[in-house]
């Protein structure tokens, strides 16, 4: 990898900055050049909520992500406004409990998580957006215990230790889940 | 070299002031800089220092006067619109020669405006702060580690030429994360012995004022001020260069603008256009010398702004009009993308035998 540009977009409250900020320190603990930008116009006062992170083996130059390697859509206005933005041969993951249209390029590698069904049945319900991001990692093989968790350890302040093990696990979750044929 | 940590650059900015000594902050919220005053609300009152969320802006600014006075260490942030409302004291506080740091996240505008980020306020800060002759230090930070190193160096040189310094960034610096290492190096302050601090009874009274009825007293005052600004002019310029030795065509910009730019640069390289940078980093003093330099082999130049083209004519002024400059812009905050720039490089090179 020299660079992967991820855009995280959906509701406040799923956890979308917090997600992507994980993923920025998972990157800057693997001595990766990174950057994260999030939105914070007018839509955000609309309850939308997204932000670019940018993971590179080089200097960052623009954060601003424009055509993202990968989407994490967590919401249908997040796929329907960033699906045509994908890079070609990009990857799209969506959580399929709240979107019910399937992508509609087929030059897109998709996965289909229903991440807040996940997140309910496992108790956690406000960790959707850790479920769908242990898919993300597992699918780019970079789900390992040790990296996770010494990133989680950046975000997760020690007062809480205890939720380190719930996000972990949700990721974990996540990372298992195989989609229904 | 220290672990580094992710912050959003408005967060680096505080952290930095407070690693710089700076220990009284002045106030009032606006986006897209907020995260500033919540960071030194929290701070301050841990460390001993002042947090102060004043009525307005311009109560804000003639508390920095007023601290700046007794020869500590002060700012105040605000977003355009705001900084706007500081200008009587921005000037006020010239006139006093008063160090301080002021912060100026910029969104569009003109009047309220919006919320995105902008360069517009360029004018304002290089040339306009207030009424009357002065000038301010003008920083242009291009990442977070800079929002950080250059608050730190604008306090220095805001004490250095008792002036104020402006860290002039835009709501992308401002809201970003970047990892940034925060094992900072300041320098101590200097003596001041001008500073209000009481006589103790041990000296003559020290008076801080910029009221001067005589006129031959006033001319005097600014024609010293400008002699200290020329001494500056020759020797606080920063910039950076980026692959200008062999460039038939230069980019300029600052800050973001800076960011977008080299990733076009570095696309058009691979296109085979000889294309670099100069990005200023103190805004004023103005760098001149690498366009004197550039001048010599470059055949365009590209001015690269959030405004409707304001730098370009400082640009124009360095390279003394030798070679055409053109404008590549977005306004109201909307930001260029690389594919725009990548246009404009490419445009440039069309014409690059029109000198």
């Amino acid at each position: 990898m020299s660079t992967r540009e991820y855009l995280f977009s959906g509701f406040g409250g799923q956890g979308i900055l917090f997600t992507g900020k994980f993923l920025a320190y998972k990157g800057l603990m693997e001595e990766k050049q990174v950057s994260w930008l999030p939105s914070y116009g007018p839509e955000m006062r609309g309850g939308t909520a997204s932000c670019g992170v940018i993971i590179s083996d080089e200097q960052v130059g623009s954060p601003i992500v424009s055509n993202p390697d990968v989407l994490i859509a967590m919401n249908l206005p997040s796929l329907d406004k960033y699906e045509d933005e994908v890079v070609s041969g990009g990857y799209v993951f969506a959580d399929s409990s709240l979107i019910e249209r399937k992508v509609k390029r087929d030059d897109l590698h998709v996965y289909y998580i229903p991440a807040t069904r996940l997140a309910s049945e496992n108790g956690t319900p406000t960790l959707a957006n850790m479920i769908i991001l242990g898919k993300l990692l597992s699918v780019f093989g970079e789900d390992n215990e040790d990296d996770l968790r010494r990133a989680l350890g950046k975000v997760i302040s020690a007062k809480r230790a205890d939720m380190l093990e719930v996000n972990l696990k949700a990721m974990q979750l996540g990372a298992a889940y195989q989609e229904e044929a | 070299m220290a672990d580094k940590v992710l912050m959003k650059g408005n967060e680096a900015i505080a952290e930095a002031a407070i690693i710089a000594g700076c220990r009284h902050y002045f106030g009032y919220p606006i986006t897209p800089q907020t995260e500033i005053a919540a960071y030194m609300a929290k701070r301050m009152p841990k460390i001993g220092g002042v947090f102060l969320q004043a009525e307005s802006e311009i109560a804000a600014i003639n508390m920095v006067y007023g601290v700046a006075a007794t020869g500590k260490r002060v700012m105040t942030s605000s977003s355009s619109p705001g900084i706007s409302l500081k200008s009587e004291g921005l000037s006020y506080l010239a006139g006093a020669d008063l160090p301080s740091l002021v912060v100026n996240v910029q969104r569009g505008g003109p009047g309220l405006g919006g919320i995105q980020p902008s360069q517009a306020d360029y004018f304002q800060a290089t040339k306009g702060g207030g009424h009357g002759d002065f000038r301010m230090l003008v920083l242009a930070p291009s990442s977070v580690q800079e929002m950080a190193e250059l608050t730190i160096k604008g306090f220095e040189l805001a004490d250095t030429y008792r002036m104020t310094a402006m860290v002039l960034a835009d709501g992308t610096m401002g809201q970003m994360m970047e990892p940034v290492a925060l094992d900072l190096e300041v320098k101590p302050a200097p003596e001041k012995p001008w500073a209000t601090t009481g006589t103790k009874l041990a000296r003559e009274h020290n008076i801080v004022n910029s009221l001067f009825l005589s006129p031959e007293e006033l001319e005097k005052f600014n024609f010293d001020r400008y002699e200290k600004y020329r001494y500056i002019e020759e020797n606080e310029a920063m910039y950076e260069e980026y692959l200008m030795d062999d460039a038939d065509i230069c980019v300029v910009a600052f800050g973001i603008a800076a960011r977008v730019s080299k990733n076009a640069i570095n696309e058009a390289r691979k296109q085979g256009i000889k294309v670099g940078l100069i990005r200023p980093i103190t805004l004023w003093p103005f760098p001149t010398a690498p366009f004197k330099k550039a001048i010599t082999h470059v055949k365009n130049f590209i001015s690269v702004e959030l405004s409707m083209g304001q730098m370009i004519e400082d640009v124009r002024l360095a390279t003394e009009c030798k070679a055409p400059v053109a404008l590549c812009n977005r306004a109201g905050g909307m930001i260029p993308s690389p594919e725009q720039v990548l246009a404009a490089i490419q445009e440039a090179n069309k014409n690059g035998g029109a000198r």
